[in-house]
Order: C-alpha cells, then sequence, then structure tokens
C-alpha cells in the first residue's frame, strides 16, 4: 500500500481552512515543526500562537480564544495535549461546550523511538471520558484531513489523534467523511473486525490472509469513537456473530471498552481485542513495537481465529 | 479613565452605567456582603471568608470600572471580568444581581439542585459569568485567551482577571503569567485579593508566595500594590493599569480575609464553611 503522513495532510489542511475562514486560530506547544502547524505559522504568523512548554495553559488560553468567537485548533505531541492537562481539558473545554479542535499527532506506540514518555497509548481514554467531546482516529491521510475539516463545520470539542509516521493509505482520493458514521471497508460474514487509525490497514491485510483460508471477516473502519456508531456494532454482531476490535491503544477505555459496551447491551456476541494490553511499550522501531506489542496484521488474524471458534 | 482615544465610537460612549461614588460604593459593598452571609447560611454550605475579602474589589469593577451591560450579558465589547478564584462565587453572584443580570431573590437559590448559581462559577448556567471555574489556577490562562481575541479583532474591551494569592501555588498560573508578559498584552488587568490566607491556614507557613510582588515584576508584569479594601486606591490602580503599554498589569491588592466581620477576619475556618443561623445574624447586625 502507499504511504502517507496524517500530521502532513494536517498541516496542510489547516492552512487551506485558514484562508477561507479568518476565525480559525492555532496554538501550539513548542512541536510546529513536528505537528506540521508550522505551515499555518509561517502564512498566518498573526493567527498562530506558540505557547512554549505550557500545555496546561495553552488549552486555557483556547478556551478564552473560543468564549470569544475563535475555532481553535490545538496541536502538540498526544501524549502532552492529554495526560499533562486533563483538568484543564476538563473545565474549560468539556464542561462549557467550546469550539476547540484538539488536533494531537505522535499516537500511540509508532512514535517509536522516544519510548514510553512519549508514547500516548491512553489518550484515547481520557478523552472519551470526557462529556461533549468527539473522538476521532483517522485511518490515513486523507480521512485525516477529512475529519479536520468536518471538525471546522462542527461547534464544540474535538479529539484527533494522528500518528508520526507514514501509515498505509485505506482509502483514494476524494473519499467523503461523515462524522460518526464507520465505514464498511470490505463486506463479511464469519467475522468483524472493527478496527481505527493505523490498525485498519492491518485488519485489511488480515482480512486478505483470513480469505485464504476460508475465513469471510468483515473490516470496518470505526474512525469516529465518540460519538459511537453503535447501529453499526449491532448490525456486525447480528450478521457475523462475533467481533475483535483493534486499537493502537492500552485495553482499557478506548475503542474496545466502547464497542463492547454497546454490544453487551444490545447483541452480546463472542468477541476478542487486538491492543496493547495494560503495561506500557519501550523504546524501538514502529514495526519492532508492533510487533512487539501485539498490533499485527498476525494478531488480528489470530483473534479472528479464536473468536470464530467461540461462536 | 486613558485610552478613550482608541475606543471605537460605539463603545466610548458606554462607561460604567451605575458609576457610584466612594460613599455609595462602600454601602453598596456592604450590601453584597450582606447577600454573602445570607447566601451561605441559607445554603449551609460555601465560601464566605474569600468572598468578604474580594468584596471591595468586586464591586468596585461591577459599579465603577467595567462597562458592562447587564440585559446584554453577551454584548460584545463589554470589559469581560474572569472570577478565576471560582469558589468566591457569592460575591460574584451577588454583583450580578445587584447590577441587573437575574433577580436578587435569586440568590437564595444559591448552591440548590436546578439553581443557576452553582457552588463554584460556571459559565453554562450563570448569565455574565465568563467562565467555569473552581479548579485552581485557570483563569489567568483562559483571560490570556480572552485578551489576545480583542487583539485579533481589533476590540478595545480589557480583560479582568481576579485571582487569589492562595491559587498562585498552581504552576499553571506562573506559566499563564510568562506568556501574558511574552504576549504583551497590556489590554489585560490581573487583580490578586492577597488576603493572605487558605483553606487551612496561613499561606506563608502551607507555601510561602512571598516576596510575591517582586515575583510578577520578575515574570515582566507591571505591578500595582494597593490596600484591596480602599476604593480610591483599587479605582486608581486600575486607571493605572490602563496606561500601561506593551506589557500586562497585575494589582497585588493585600486583603482581609473574612473583611466586614468580625469572627470571621483572619480566620481560615470560614475558607469553605457558611455561617449558622446564629453567626449569620451577628455577621449581618455587624454589615448594617
Amino acid at each position: 500500500m502507499a504511504e502517507a503522513s496524517t500530521r502532513e495532510a494536517y498541516g496542510k489542511t489547516l492552512v487551506e481552512l485558514g484562508r477561507q475562514n479568518k476565525d480559525i486560530v492555532v496554538l501550539d506547544a513548542d512541536l510546529s515543526p513536528s505537528t506540521m502547524t508550522s505551515v499555518f505559522a509561517r502564512e498566518f504568523p498573526d493567527r498562530f500562537f506558540d505557547c512554549g512548554l505550557e500545555e496546561q495553559n495553552m488549552v486555557g488560553i483556547a478556551a478564552g480564544l473560543a468564549a470569544s468567537g475563535k475555532i481553535v485548533f490545538v496541536s502538540s505531541f498526544a501524549i502532552f495535549v492529554s495526560c499533562r492537562c486533563f483538568d484543564q481539558l476538563r473545565l474549560c473545554l468539556s464542561q462549557p461546550e467550546l469550539n476547540v479542535k484538539i488536533v494531537a499527532t505522535h499516537g500511540g506506540i509508532t512514535v517509536g523511538e522516544d519510548g514510553t514518555s512519549h508514547q500516548a497509548i491512553e489518550d484515547l481514554a481520557l478523552y472519551c471520558a470526557l462529556p461533549g467531546f468527539t473522538v476521532v482516529v483517522p485511518a490515513d491521510a486523507i480521512e485525516a484531513a477529512e475529519a479536520v475539516r468536518v471538525a471546522t463545520t462542527i461547534y464544540g470539542p474535538f479529539y484527533i489523534r494522528l500518528s508520526r509516521p507514514k501509515t498505509p493509505l485505506v482509502y483514494p482520493e476524494g473519499y467523503h467523511f461523515t462524522l460518526g458514521k464507520a465505514v464498511t471497508m470490505r463486506q463479511g460474514t464469519d467475522a468483524t473486525v472493527i478496527a481505527a487509525g493505523i490498525m485498519v490497514a492491518k485488519a485489511l491485510e488480515a482480512s486478505d490472509i483470513l480469505a485464504r483460508q476460508g475465513i469471510d471477516c468483515r473490516v470496518i473502519n470505526m474512525h469516529t469513537l465518540k460519538p459511537l456508531d453503535e447501529a453499526a456494532v449491532v448490525k456486525a454482531a447480528s450478521e457475523t456473530g462475533a467481533i475483535v476490535v483493534a486499537e493502537e491503544h492500552l485495553a482499557q477505555g478506548g475503542l474496545g471498552s466502547r464497542v463492547a459496551q454497546t454490544a453487551a447491551r444490545e447483541k452480546p456476541v463472542p468477541m476478542e481485542f487486538v491492543n496493547i494490553g495494560d503495561r506500557y511499550a519501550v523504546s524501538g522501531k514502529a514495526e519492532e513495537l508492533l510487533q512487539r506489542y501485539g498490533l499485527t496484521a498476525r494478531d488480528v488474524e489470530e483473534a479472528v481465529k479464536s473468536v470464530v471458534k467461540r461462536k | 479613565m486613558s485610552n478613550h482615544s482608541e475606543m471605537s465610537p460605539e463603545s466610548a460612549s458606554v462607561g460604567n452605567k451605575f458609576d457610584l461614588s466612594t460613599t455609595e460604593l462602600k454601602e453598596m459593598a456592604k450590601k453584597l456582603r450582606r447577600h454573602v452571609i445570607t447566601m451561605t447560611a441559607t445554603a449551609g454550605s460555601g465560601h464566605p471568608g474569600g468572598s468578604l475579602s474580594a468584596a471591595d474589589i468586586i464591586t468596585a469593577l461591577y459599579f465603577k470600572v467595567l462597562r458592562h451591560s447587564p440585559q446584554n450579558a453577551q454584548w460584545p465589547d463589554r470589559d469581560r471580568f474572569i472570577l478565576s478564584k471560582g469558589h468566591a462565587a457569592p460575591i460574584l453572584y451577588a454583583a450580578l444581581a445587584e447590577t441587573g443580570y437575574f433577580p436578587v431573590a435569586e440568590l437564595a437559590t444559591l448552591r440548590k439542585l436546578d439553581s443557576r448559581l452553582q457552588g463554584h462559577a460556571d459559565r453554562k448556567f450563570t448569565p455574565g459569568v465568563e467562565m467555569s471555574a473552581g479548579s485552581l489556577g485557570m483563569g489567568l490562562s483562559f483571560a490570556i485567551g480572552v485578551a489576545l481575541a480583542a487583539r485579533l479583532d481589533s476590540k478595545t474591551y480589557r480583560t479582568y482577571v481576579l485571582l487569589s494569592d492562595g491559587e498562585c501555588e498552581e504552576g499553571q498560573t506562573w506559566e499563564a503569567a510568562l506568556s501574558a508578559a511574552h504576549f504583551k498584552l497590556d489590554n489585560l488587568t490581573a487583580i490578586v485579593d492577597c488576603n493572605g490566607m487558605q483553606l487551612s491556614g496561613w499561606t506563608r507557613d502551607i507555601m510561602n508566595l512571598e516576596p510575591f510582588t517582586r515575583k510578577w515584576q520578575a515574570f515582566g508584569w507591571y505591578t500595582i500594590d494597593i490596600d484591596g479594601h480602599d476604593f480610591d486606591q483599587i479605582l486608581s490602580g486600575c486607571q493605572g493599569a490602563e496606561k500601561i503599554k506593551s506589557k500586562p498589569t497585575v494589582i497585588v491588592a493585600r486583603t482581609i480575609k473574612g473583611k466586614g466581620v468580625s469572627f470571621m477576619e483572619n480566620n481560615a475556618a470560614f475558607h469553605g464553611k457558611a455561617p449558622t443561623r446564629e453567626e449569620a445574624e451577628k455577621a449581618l447586625k455587624e454589615l448594617e
């Protein structure tokens, strides 16, 4: 598969949006060359504020700007713009439902060599815990650009999680993103893999392998974790009778928890989970870490086989 | 007041519509203090100590300094007042009610289920409240965002934020202090209600903040030291701040926790405890 960078797509899209709408302002915490908000900063220096290494302050400033009518994009690494400023996210953005879009790059363990301190593996649990927040994990660069565009048109706080490395493209140019509406990437009847972010490409790869083994596996891109497309979960449970949830995140609080909660209530079926588990990761190359922490196509394949056996 | 030349015609025509004299301000502050006592006693909980220390500052702002329009709380050109020490909500609610944002009778609903007057200041429920607060140390950051928006939109409104000295123990306050100076926000006035106390005792014993004014100076702020219970000093401090260019101003207001009620003054026990009915009666007598 061809690859592209979600954060480069973000930077490019932000500039497009900035040209169309003068109310868009962007904040960053000394990471703009990495988050790619630097592209916006170059074209619109008056609407870009580098807040330095002050993530808590940055979220408060974003709230004040949003309360004054601005559409505020806030970027940093996913770890710093979740754990470091959670109380501020809660009281300054979530509770008052302000129009701030947190677009975090360097999500998950594919950050790689920087290690534990830089690997956001609990960010989705934290953001999903915030009432009023919309949480999106795009599957590729094309979906990332679309999600950023759509977020600008919908009032309220958003969290959009992007990656550090280039990731496989699963969509063609011209793909149209609908917030809160899961995308069935591949039909199937034996089981469904519900995935988000980089795990969508892994799930597609697994489904190819499984097809050769006679297992007909559905693949769903659940790009919006919150609000969750519950109808898609129920449909998958009803029609395929088994679900695997795959995400680049801890076991608790992310997509797996959300899908399981819906399935348990509406249509309980055997489920398996592909995630990092309940542990921190270490330094290493992204691909090595995906292997070590169980996030490969092979891991998805094994989970599907085991869930099908339990039907 | 300075800076009139920079005001847009429509905002320049509107000052503070109450424009009380110093004598009237003193009477109004007493009235607001009485509301604080009655409200917290009725609620059976709340924070009278830090409300009373801020009473004169809040009275001066709402009845003399701020250009605001209680009948049009969202007037885009209004001066912004942000209460960072969100536990002092009772004194803010008293000022909002007496200036007409909502009926004075509503003050009796403080902290009750379905009341618009939440335990801590909350922008979602209360007309005139700009920011949800109560977790300390966040208000200055919010105020910076509001002041930056004014600059982006070429608006002449001024942003005021009231902090407690205790909340300056929060690191975020100093992140914000750095950035307000870095962004050269001369349209921002911070006022610190330095009552010297916090929940469990004297600030100097729990986490010393002194030399306090010098810290703000070191962070790049213009500083004005005042007696926070002297209206002439509060007003001249606010006017002085408007004249300063290229840097934010902090007014370090030395105050007395529980000011105006003898048994509450300098008494940390009344930080977060409401007066009993008997205590309230005694307090109201002192505030006649």
